[in-house]
């Protein structure tokens, strides 16, 4: 079963290394460039994992996050944030916002690979 | 796993730049003492966005300037500060500090460090919350590990208790996962714990009531057990101990991560007193880039971002030429006469879809000015701050659209002639007011098309050209005699005069005499032109007119004699028939046909070409009225032929410069027409004539 990914980061060249290093595995990944574009698409779709950076116009990771989370389909999907922070605060926020787990921005392939791993098998 | 970073790289530096354009535009936009949170978060995000991106590219010099900039932007809204013109100033300030270390590293060549760090203190001495001056830690953290190659060798047991909170599902985290996790790291027992399990009846399905006992084989250290359970370590209670060692080794970590740090520290003193363990060089060294390895990357950089209607759209026309193609096709297999109709609506379908499919590529290459235009809010804020005058700036016709490399060649020219306007132009406040004028004067940068071509227009309510002075500098030059009465354009036209300057001393922004005869030029190397009008005391206008592209162009073919030459339509005022008794000649070699009020001089193309066999008697040609840069010729040709759009090759490429020439087009009959530059002619015709060349041709006296 092809695991489908939804990324979200409104800058470009994330988003182009985030699909560059997924794009030889057996993921089937999904861009988008705000959270509100991000919501509207996990509507539409059910992703397997949702992969998000904090930082974005219209609508911040961390909201992006509670609201996926009262999402009938979207209520135990992990759920990564793209983070350049590794302050405790802030990663409690992301923990009490509901999500699974976080990616330090910039990130090594082999560790996004691996921190994909941990959550969809 | 390595991927290919190249295209990356383009396109971070191309964002970069983008965000930088965003982080100056919200700062212009900010006011001072008012908290405007959307703007404040733009520019947030857009420091933030390239520090990110540099860090992938190991730009730390970048990460760590951006980081201190992003620092002082976090507090700001934090409101920890208020906003003040020097705030807005030392961001501004940032923004070109961050713009100097991208270029320099797009392009691979150093930078002034200093520059950088004059800045940097500078932020420094603002922040509220002192700032390190080194990499910030979670940049750089995945290029610090060092792999300790001993402890890898030695395969350890560990003994780890691993008990999640109920809620832990809700996360996202799923154990069975971490486990597979765990396994990658080696060999792996799991023992699970069931009697938390309540009854079925009072089972919630969407908690978590087991607890597991786990016993890995491994040779990896603790910290990267650690690693897998970092995501939940505050929702369960963890113990990773490690069995058969003696007892003073023995790590008992436990979820309360003070604890766990301290311990983690102490176990680890091996590690830091390693001796000389090799620094990843990007930390040391310093933020000089010369990386051979990365050489290519700079050919493919020039690219162009475009919408994805206009590629559609090209999509569409190719799809219909298709169409066409094998429609004429069918035709042409086996053709009669009477398939002739269908023939020729073959043919003028396969014309439109041409005509389109050239339309839409050149659409592809357009830009909208307000890619120039965006610059000037912060130039003109600069100077004027430094002028001590009070400026607003206009900007209108935004939108219009213009042809990527005129733009990018239109950029200087633009800039000096804000900075003339600001400098000469608008005066100031007290002047003004003497002037009885309102204390803030106006800059107005319009743009909008007009027939084929872009015309952008620089208008100020400043002072207007100094008549007296202009005057006093021409007879100074020598280019009139004090006596002499010329109209106020032809005064006007000496501004564009090479080593012309009013200013009586040099200010460092303008009036340095290089200026307005470099602008005139370059666009004139646009096929463009440009020409002043001004009032005193009322300002001035300055109005551009450039070609809608460098490729294209709408000619009007004419014969001389055996030749064929194309004139660019615009240039072309009207075509008529010579009556011979407004024709004067005079002594020299100039002849002037008077056309209702206007004396214009006749240019015989044959003459200057030096061409035979062709028409000499005026009344049996044709007089071509043109205007190139302000100015009327009428040249003289055999006959006018059709009208085309042609593509242009560059002479300069394929042979060389010629003057009275820009370019080269080939015919549908093969044959190869030189395209006529008016201008250029005009220049040629008063060398030949002997006329002075620093003179408007309308000037030139006859005795």
């Amino acid at each position: 079963m092809t695991h489908k990914i939804l990324i979200c980061d409104d800058s470009v060249s994330i988003r182009q290394m985030l699909v560059l290093t997924l794009s030889d595995t057996k993921y089937d990944v999904t861009e988008s460039k705000d959270g509100m574009q991000a919501l509207e698409l996990a509507k539409q779709n059910v992703f397997d994992l949702i992969i998000t950076d904090v930082n974005m116009p219209l609508l911040d990771g961390l909201s992006l996050v509670t609201k996926l989370r009262v999402l009938p389909n979207y209520r135990f999907k992990p759920i990564l944030l793209l983070t350049t922070e590794t302050d405790p605060q802030k990663k409690k926020q992301a923990k009490a916002a509901g999500a699974t787990g976080w990616i330090i921005k910039p990130f090594d392939p082999d560790k996004l690979l691996v921190a994909i791993r941990k959550v969809l098998r | 796993m390595t991927i290919d970073l190249t295209q990356v790289r383009g396109l971070f530096f191309e964002e970069s730049f983008e965000n930088l354009d965003i982080m100056e535009s919200s700062l212009l936009d900010l006011e001072i003492e008012t908290f405007d949170e959307e703007l404040i978060n733009n520019i947030f995000r857009a420091a933030h966005s390239i520090k990110g991106g540099a860090g992938i590219f190991q730009l730390d010099d970048i990460v760590t300037f951006a980081h201190n900039a992003e620092t002082l932007l976090d507090e700001i809204r934090e409101k920890k500060h208020t906003i003040s013109q020097t705030l807005i100033d030392l961001l501004l300030g940032v923004g070109d500090i961050l713009r100097m270390m991208l270029l320099a590293s797009k392009d691979e060549v150093t930078y002034d460090a200093e520059k950088v760090q004059i800045c940097q203190n500078e932020l420094q001495r603002i922040l509220a919350k002192p700032v390190s001056e080194e990499i910030p830690d979670d940049i750089v953290q995945t290029e610090i590990e060092v792999p300790d190659e001993t402890e890898k060798l030695v395969v350890k047991k560990w003994h780890i208790e691993f008990k999640p909170e109920l809620e832990i599902l809700k996360t996202g985290n799923d154990p069975i996962n971490l486990f597979g996790e765990l396994q990658e790291l080696g060999e792996l027992e799991v023992e699970v714990n069931v009697d938390e399990i309540p009854n079925f009846v009072d089972i919630d399905p969407q908690l978590c009531y087991l607890t597991w006992e786990l016993i890995l084989h491994t040779s990896a250290t603790q910290s990267d057990i650690e690693e897998i359970f970092e995501w939940v370590i505050d929702e369960c209670e963890l113990d990773i101990t490690e069995f058969n060692s003696d007892s003073s080794k023995n790590i008992k970590v436990n979820t309360e991560n003070q604890e766990r740090t301290e311990i983690v520290e102490n176990t680890t003193p091996e590690i830091e007193n390693l001796p000389d363990i090799p620094a990843p060089e990007n930390i040391t060294e310093k933020p000089i880039i010369k990386d051979v390895a990365n050489k290519h990357i700079q050919s493919n950089t020039d690219s162009i971002r475009v919408g994805i209607d206009k590629i559609d759209n090209l999509i569409n026309i190719v799809g219909e030429l298709v169409i066409t193609q094998s429609m004429l096709d069918q035709i042409g297999e086996n053709f009669n006469s009477s398939d002739i109709c269908q023939l020729q609506d073959g043919l003028a379908q396969l014309e439109r879809n041409t005509r389109e499919l050239q339309e839409n590529i050149m659409r592809i290459r357009m830009l909208p000015i307000s890619f120039s235009f965006n610059r000037f809010p912060r130039l003109v804020h600069d100077l004027s701050t430094q002028l001590g005058k009070k400026v607003e700036l206009v900007l209108s016709g935004e939108n219009t659209e213009l042809d990527k490399t005129v733009l990018e060649k239109m950029s200087d020219p633009l800039v000096h002639l804000v900075r003339n306007s600001l400098d000469h132009g608008i005066e100031l406040p007290e002047q003004r007011k003497q002037a009885s004028k309102p204390e803030v004067g106006r800059l107005h940068l319009n743009a909008f098309h007009q027939g084929g071509s872009v015309v952008i227009q620089i208008t100020d309510d400043g002072a207007g050209f100094d008549t007296e002075k202009i005057r006093n500098k021409a007879v100074q030059k020598g280019w009139i005699t004090s006596e002499e009465v010329i109209t106020e354009e032809q005064l006007h036209e000496f501004i564009f005069q090479p080593g012309f300057s009013t200013s009586e001393e040099v200010s460092d922004l303008s009036g340095r005499g290089v200026g307005m005869d470099v602008v005139r030029r370059n666009i004139r190397d646009l096929g463009g032109s440009i020409e002043v009008k001004s009032t005193v005391g009322e300002g001035s206008r300055f109005t551009i007119r450039l070609p809608l592209t460098l490729a294209i162009l709408d000619g009007q073919l004419v014969r001389v004699g055996k030749e064929i030459f194309v004139l660019p339509l615009l240039s072309i005022i009207e075509s008529l028939r010579v009556q011979n008794s407004l024709v004067n000649s005079f002594t020299g070699a100039v002849e002037i046909y008077k056309l209702r009020d206007d004396y214009i001089p006749i240019l015989r193309l044959y003459k200057i070409f030096e061409l035979e066999d062709t028409i000499t008697k005026l009344e049996q040609g044709l007089l071509v009225i043109a205007e190139g840069d302000g100015q009327k010729i009428g040249l003289f040709v055999d006959e006018l032929l059709s009208q085309q759009q042609i593509v242009i090759k560059n002479l300069e490429n394929n042979y060389k410069k010629v003057q009275g020439v820009s370019g080269a087009t080939i015919l549908g009959t093969g044959n190869v027409a030189l395209i006529l530059d008016v201008t250029g002619l005009i220049q040629l015709f008063k060398n030949k004539t002997k006329s002075p060349t620093h003179l408007p041709l309308g000037a030139i006296r006859y005795e």
